[in-house]
């Protein structure tokens, strides 16, 4: 496969631009009970009803870390390839909201759980590594809900507490394109840890966005404002091109870009000033004396690591390896577990290369349109294995399989009982196909005669009698060697 | 028979083993005292109704073998108690009733006593002369112009003037040890996690421990046995086994070394505070003890690193309090950040608005390293003094505190010489460690003094114990009028 070159760049009038982007994404942590206490952490329920004494701060409530919540952040820090730091802090943020209870979030600041690792992406130019700078644990906040009254704000504490994992990135994303690549590896890579869901309409995934702008070349970095709390992909993209442009716009004007912390309107399209540099606010951190420091044996990190499952990028070489996929589909087909889990049953059972060109033909088009994920795939891996199998042994052409396709669809049923009473099978006897197309080529003396004078286009009015006079069972292939005998002589 | 009240709580559990009387007839004993005894203001709330039914419930169906059988308890009112309102002396928790009850209480009531009221304290426990309080000051029943010390002053006066037989205070930088040792009672900190710190108003979490307030040493010995215990609640509770202090409580001192540290000479200290340090000195070492004289070099920055470390984790612990969930909320406020300001501006009183800016200020980004995190050095340096000092001795033998009772009003324009009352208690808060502050005589007034004895981390039992072969030589005997009734 040609490899395109990487061409993301701000064109000024004064120069061309980079820009560059981090990240600070918050995945919210899979666990039954919150950061520090036993609550559930069940997404949906009626307002304040997943709410402790502790997660409402009530006098005299203390934190008790759950361990549930510090394994999931060593496996993810373990699949991010990161170093996991045996001795880490959970420190104060000190801040005021009405839907911060404490009046501080619990939350890692020098010495956080999980250290340096990378992410690998998949770009049309190759594969790029970003460096993730740090991981560490914190408190969600609750919801302030403004909407609900006209004079009054309404606080519900139900998000009060969950474990997030704040994850932060490097400054080494350089296009909108690059950022949705990394998110969504972010996000499989925590999906096959099972270590947060991953769902951005429920918020389980946000992103704080870092955006500077520098004239191609340049080694320094420009200054960056954030982009706080952007909760889709889509978003995030167009936040980035948004700001980019903007701060070019400065730059070329002559004017300074202010570090600073904005916001993006989705409405307006447009990211807009929150506070300043001046304005940002102390956090007075400082390490909390309610909670000891967090301190992990070895053992524990290594009988992690030996119960990882099989990752995305292992699993993709593992696909190109034993399946004989290229990297394109073994990069789809493992871009989530249970996709990469549903083709393996269905490579078992048909023909490997077969089955990824179906799965991400027909079967994908199928999921995409009724917005279902594969494991809610109205077709199971059994019935489309048989399916791709029949294809493979030339009982059925791919045309009559896509109208098998959508039988099962419609009756659940399996394929080999469809064809057989819709009797679709495909009709590869040579000597019926040769008599069915004498008839044809008799009734069409003329056009036979046009096609034998150098009328060749006429070929496909012959296969299409074929295939009407057949129902669209004959076999494509015998149909075609057969015509091309019979038209010769 | 005789006034029970002013019996020991280890004599009053005898009577009540024997059946001399019962837990009903000591109850009405004990609320008759607290009606006759509003001139002190001990109380915050009274619970009287619900401990007359508690002490029924006892005397139907009575378990003697309990440490602290159908025992009526007044208890500070920093601990939450379940339905009974907690105030912490503040007007922010002024219509608090948590629907929870601290472990420490629970573990006081699991063992056979109840509540008989919450005691009045300085406001979060911030003060050291119980005239912080939102409800107002209490007064010593030494001596009716006299603070009773603080914070827990409200347990101090109330153990003093036998309004309970024992009680429960908190002590962050010697609010247990100095009311004890303004009133002539028995007080002790113990080790930085022994009692679990779970359903208590925090004012400065490492810190704040809970502790027993008594007349005599055996008391101390089954409350704090009473009290004490692992708690997964709490992140800082030690997990080990239970140890039985009463049972265990010996006046054999042989041979044991009592440091005496020359740091806590300090200058204007009265005399009496040093001849009383001499006479506690003779006492140990005639009982057979060894003085050995030591150094804990660091002493003298102990009360500005409290000064630091306190403020700092208050100024975040009561970041809680903003109107928003509970307490008190402020009427006016126009939007968010009004509401916050007019309700902490109305709810909190004057010396904890002064450390919550003090708290703030030591963490502001610029400041941080210069204070909270030298402090936090400091403190390491302190603990490390008495770490030393342990490896060649038992305990170690200083007074209580630079002065007796002060006057009502004394020192409340002048913060910093309030502070230097918590000079002697502090460093032990800064280390972690257990200290108990037992009545060792009278100044020339004849305001009450005490000795502090320190010891090891989890070295209570050894404390206890030299405080108990202390108390049975010392011929102290608290002699107070009771002008009040």
């Amino acid at each position: 496969m040609s490899k395109e070159k990487f061409d993301y760049f701000i064109n000024g009038e004064k120069g061309k631009y980079e820009v560059v982007i981090g990240l600070e994404v918050h995945a919210q942590v899979l666990s039954k009970s919150k950061l520090f206490s036993g609550s559930s952490t069940k997404f949906g329920a009626d307002p304040n009803n997943q709410v402790s004494l502790i997660d409402s701060a009530f006098p005299g409530m203390l934190p008790v870390i759950n361990e549930e919540c510090v394994k999931q952040a060593v496996r993810t820090g373990l699949g991010l390839n990161a170093k996991i730091n045996n001795y880490s802090v959970f420190d104060r943020k000190n801040y005021f909201y009405a839907d911060l209870p404490q009046g501080y979030q619990i939350s890692q600041y020098k010495n956080p759980i999980v250290g340096e690792g990378k992410v690998l992406l998949d770009m049309p130019y190759g594969s790029k590594e970003i460096g993730i700078e740090r991981l560490h644990l914190e408190q969600d906040a609750g919801k302030s809900i403004h909407d609900m009254d006209p004079s009054n704000t309404y606080v519900d504490l139900n998000r009060s507490g969950i474990a997030l994992m704040e994850i932060v990135s490097k400054p080494d994303l350089r296009s909108p394109d690059e950022v949705n690549a990394y998110i969504k590896k972010l996000r499989s890579i925590m999906r096959y840890l099972g270590t947060c869901d991953g769902n951005m309409q429920e918020g389980s995934l946000r992103a704080d966005v870092n955006v500077s702008v520098r004239k191609e070349g340049d080694k320094n970095f420009g200054t960056r404002c954030e982009i706080k709390n952007v909760n889709s992909i889509k978003f995030m993209q167009m936040a980035i091109e948004y700001e980019a442009a903007r701060q070019v716009e400065l730059i070329e004007n002559g004017k300074a870009i202010d570090q600073e912390t904005r916001l993006f309107d989705t409405k307006k399209n447009e990211t807009r000033s929150m506070r300043s540099k001046e304005d940002a606010h102390d956090y007075r951190y400082f390490p909390d004396p309610d909670l000891l420091p967090l301190k992990l044996e070895q053992k524990l990190i290594d009988d992690l690591k030996k119960t990882l499952p099989e990752l995305p990028d292992k699993k993709k070489e593992r696909f190109i390896k034993e399946y004989g996929l290229n990297a394109y589909e073994a990069n789809v087909l493992v871009s989530e577990k249970e996709i990469s889990d549903y083709y393996e049953e269905v490579a078992k059972l048909s023909d490997k290369k077969l089955a990824a060109t179906w799965m991400m033909g027909d079967l994908f088009a199928m999921l995409n349109d009724k917005g279902l994920d594969i494991s809610k795939s109205p077709i199971s891996a059994k019935h489309f294995a048989e399916l791709v199998q029949s294809i493979k042994s030339g009982e059925i052409s791919g045309r009559i399989a896509k109208e098998v396709f959508e039988i099962m669809l419609e009756t659940g049923d399996n394929p080999k009982k469809i064809i057989e009473s819709k009797g679709l099978k495909q009709q590869s006897d040579p000597k019926e196909l040769e008599k069915m197309i004498d008839e044809i080529l008799t009734k069409n003396k003329d056009k036979v005669d046009q096609y034998k004078s150098g009328k060749e286009k006429l070929f496909g009015f012959f296969v299409g009698q074929v295939m009407k006079s057949s129902g669209g069972k004959a076999n494509p292939q015998l149909t075609n060697e057969i015509l091309k005998k019979l038209l010769k002589g | 028979m005789a006034d029970i009240t002013n019996q020991s709580l280890n004599e009053i559990i005898e009577n009540i083993k024997t059946k001399k009387v019962s837990s009903t007839d000591l109850t009405k004993a004990y609320i008759k005292n607290i009606e006759s005894a509003k001139k002190l203001n001990a109380f915050v709330t009274t619970t009287f109704d619900q401990a007359l039914d508690k002490a029924k419930q006892f005397d139907n169906k009575p378990n003697f073998n309990q440490l602290l059988p159908g025992i009526p308890l007044a208890v500070k009112d920093l601990f939450c108690t379940e339905n009974t309102k907690t105030t912490a002396g503040s007007n922010i928790l002024n219509n608090f009733i948590p629907s929870y009850e601290s472990t420490v209480t629970k573990n006081l009531w699991n063992n056979g006593s109840f509540l008989l009221g919450k005691l009045n304290c300085d406001e979060f426990a911030m003060g050291s002369s119980n005239e912080t309080s939102h409800y107002g000051n209490v007064i010593n029943p030494v001596g009716d112009q006299l603070v009773p010390g603080g914070s827990s002053g409200g347990s101090s006066s109330a153990l003093a003037a036998d309004l309970t037989p024992a009680t429960i205070g908190t002590d962050t930088g010697g609010s247990i040890r100095q009311p004890a040792s303004f009133t002539g009672t028995v007080g002790l900190k113990p080790t930085y996690g022994l009692c679990s710190r779970w359903g208590i108003v925090a004012f400065a979490s490492s810190l704040d421990q809970a502790g027993p307030m008594t007349k005599t040493i055996k008391d101390c010995a089954i409350m704090l046995e009473s009290m004490s215990g692992f708690d997964e609640k709490d992140s800082t509770s030690i997990n080990k086994k239970k140890e039985q202090y009463s049972k265990n409580l010996k006046d054999n001192i042989k041979g044991l070394k009592i440091g005496i540290p020359k740091e806590y000479r300090v200058d204007n200290m009265p005399k009496e505070v040093d001849e009383l340090w001499e006479k506690g000195k003779k006492i140990l070492k005639d009982l057979g003890a060894q003085l050995i004289d030591i150094s804990l070099p660091h002493t003298k920055y102990a009360l500005p690193t409290y000064y630091i470390v306190a403020p700092a984790e208050a100024s975040s612990n009561l970041a809680r309090y903003d109107g928003v969930r509970y307490g008190y909320r402020s009427k006016q406020g126009k939007d968010l950040i009004e509401m916050y300001e007019k309700t902490r501006s109305e709810g909190f009183g004057d010396e904890v608005k002064r450390r919550i800016l003090i708290g703030t200020y030591v963490l502001s980004s610029g400041y941080y390293d210069a204070y909270y995190l030298k402090a936090q050095k400091v403190r390491q340096l302190i603990k490390k003094d008495f770490d030393d000092s342990f490896t060649k001795i038992d305990a170690i033998l200083t007074p209580s505190t630079p002065s007796s009772a002060f006057k009502i009003g004394e020192k409340t324009n002048d913060p910093v010489s309030m502070y230097l009352n918590d000079i002697f208690t502090v460093p032990v808060n800064l280390a972690g460690l257990p200290a108990l502050s037992m009545p060792a005589g009278v100044d020339k007034q004849g305001y009450p003094l005490g000795l502090q004895l320190i010891g090891k981390a989890l070295d209570e039992q050894k404390i206890l114990n030299i405080g108990y072969a202390f108390e049975k030589n010392c011929g102290f005997k608290n002699e107070i009028k009771k002008w009040w009734s």
